[in-house]
């Protein structure tokens, strides 16, 4: 039954409407479109067919790119399901000044990613503070290239994103514990289970969904990663271009005389499928978890 | 509301382990702030590559800060940041709790779909279609404006689906009694359903200007006067083009952090209540 004229709730829906429609579903349409032709940052361009699709896959910097992406995924996944995992079961209690260290924890998180990668380019300079206090320990014995070496650079980069979303994973674990239910840790304890069976048993069993959910969020921010490499690599993607990501690839075609928004849709496209990927994986594994 | 491992009372033993690990990871996710923050107030004569690393300066100085605003228009940019942001949280919280109360509060033909539209982009990195997104804005007639950097995330579909089930968890006899007072639909929605959903609203507001006041790639991508630049991408032409000076950078970086750790820690309770009630389950 319906309590209004028919065209109130389409007044109220329009709006939300009309930006999905010219700034999300158009969007999708026009990448296939504009990936088959050369057009120019500036405005212009024609169709070129499958050309960018054939520079795709004799592009040596994509292929560096999408290396780098795996690893990248590879090396957030462990740290950033479990570390704040381990965070969240840390400020649940409800300690005096736990609100201060929540909020503290996740600061990084509502810093910039321009922000936190311009200080750790300062802590991780060959003068830094990572390079000096090493120094004055003894452990190396000049400075460690990490802004400037490819696998260092590309390390740092991955090291800061790690920092950056324990605070974020640690929120969402937050609220997901406060669902796992109190009676099963009392049962357990009961049943004389220490703290560590209990988190073995009864935590993680509990946060399962959530888990694979982190995980999905986390594969796909690694592989969209651009801020962090963009700015530790002074935005030149590291020796011989080798440290870039797929989005700092679009981003540097998407630009100037010699900018290329036909190849960088191209890239776009490239990039939908890598991060669909471990999506529909992770979605899976989820599913056949639960049927189990 | 404890709801920790066993029981209410926990062991002096206990407390204290938790205390040193919440301080050592205080450290970890606070200290390169506070370095950053002592690296800018650094007199010009002191080193700041010692060996040994001081927290405190030793000749503390406002001096960096002004001279950030001497290299680049650092306040112009700024503001720049903050028309954005505002633009961003208006458009969301006005468009995102409208489409919200319809879709979950009202009987319509098409409702589903609509639905399932905004939750289909949901799969959709935003970097996919940054590409087509900025030929759009640049048929509008916006590159390189800054409404035209706002114009695209000013009703994100997650803000919709968040308004949606907070707006859902309202019971429906709540309106089918105000139907029977004759309340019509924008009465439901202002005197019914606005005031049950705060909560979220708080959330959706705090994440929209965090998320438009941090953002780096796309005002990147529509921005090419140096005149126009919000201040992400302006912190990257400071340190990309002019300066070599750490203490100069680390202020400037300082002017983009400090008002987004005041808003934040200002409306974090709202954001933390926003958590208990399910607005962030991802």
């Amino acid at each position: 039954m319906r309590h209004q004229r028919w065209f109130t709730p389409w007044v109220l829906v329009i709006p939300a409407l009309t930006w999905l429609l010219v700034f999300n579903l158009w969007p999708s349409i026009n990448t296939v479109i504009l990936s088959f032709t050369n057009a120019k940052p500036l405005g212009g361009g024609t169709f070129v067919g499958l050309k960018n699709f054939e520079t795709l896959i004799q592009d040596e910097q994509l292929r560096w790119a999408l290396l780098n992406s795996v690893i990248y995924m590879v090396v957030c996944l462990p740290f950033l399901t479990v570390l704040p995992l381990l965070l969240a079961v840390l400020v649940e209690k409800k300690l005096p000044g736990i609100t201060f260290f929540r909020t503290a924890f996740y600061t990084p998180v509502v810093a910039s990613a321009v922000v936190v990668a311009l200080i750790w380019q300062w802590i991780l300079d060959d003068r830094g503070l990572v390079n000096g206090l090493a120094e004055k320990l003894g452990v190396i014995s000049g400075p460690l290239p990490f802004l400037s070496d490819q696998w260092l650079l590309l390390l740092s980069a991955i090291s800061l994103t790690i920092w950056k979303g324990l605070g974020y994973y640690m929120i969402i674990y937050l609220a997901a514990l406060g669902n796992v239910g109190r009676e099963l840790h009392e049962a357990a304890a009961v049943d004389g289970a220490g703290p560590l069976r209990r988190f073995v048993h009864v935590t993680i069993p509990g946060v399962r969904g959530t888990m694979i959910l982190i995980s999905i969020l986390i594969s796909v921010s690694a592989l969209r990663v651009f801020s962090e490499l963009f700015i530790l690599s002074g935005g030149k993607g590291g020796p011989g271009g080798r440290d870039n990501s797929v989005v700092m690839l679009i981003q540097q075609y998407s630009q100037g005389f010699e900018g290329n928004l036909g190849y960088a849709s191209a890239l776009s496209i490239v990039l939908f499928f890598v991060t669909v990927v471990p999506m529909l994986v992770l979605a899976r594994l989820n599913n056949r978890g639960a049927q189990a | 509301m404890s709801r920790s491992f066993g029981f209410n009372t926990i062991s002096p033993r206990e407390k204290v382990a938790r205390y040193i690990l919440l301080a050592f990871v205080l450290l970890i996710t606070i200290g390169p702030f506070l370095w950053q923050l002592s690296t800018s107030l650094k007199g010009s004569g002191e080193d700041i590559y010692t060996r040994i690393p001081r927290l405190l300066p030793s000749q503390p100085t406002f001096d960096h800060y002004k001279a950030v605003a001497d290299t680049i228009p650092v306040w112009d940019y700024a503001r720049n940041s903050l028309v954005v942001a505002v633009l961003v949280v208006g458009g969301n919280v006005i468009g995102a709790s409208l489409a919200g109360f319809a879709i979950s509060r009202l009987q319509f033909k098409g409702r589903k779909l609509v639905l399932g539209l905004f939750l289909a982009t949901l799969v959709l990195p935003g970097e996919v279609t940054i590409i087509s997104q900025y030929v759009t804005v640049r048929e509008f007639g916006l590159a390189n404006t800054l409404f035209g950097v706002a114009l695209p995330g000013m009703i994100g579909a997650l803000n919709v689906l968040l308004m949606y089930n907070a707006f859902r968890s309202l019971p429906i006899e709540v309106d089918q009694a105000a139907i029977v007072d004759g309340a019509n639909a924008w009465q439901r929605f202002v005197f019914i359903g606005l005031p049950s959903v705060r909560g979220t609203i708080s959330v959706v507001a705090i994440f929209a200007f965090i998320g438009a006041w941090d953002d780096f790639l796309w005002p990147l991508i529509v921005l090419t006067d140096p005149d126009k630049y919000t201040l992400t991408v302006g912190l990257q032409y400071l340190s990309g083009t002019f300066s070599n000076n750490p203490r100069l950078i680390a202020a400037g970086t300082m002017i983009a952090f400090i008002p987004i750790v005041i808003v934040f820690a200002t409306l974090q309770r709202f954001f933390f209540k926003g958590v208990e009630e399910g607005a962030v389950k991802g």
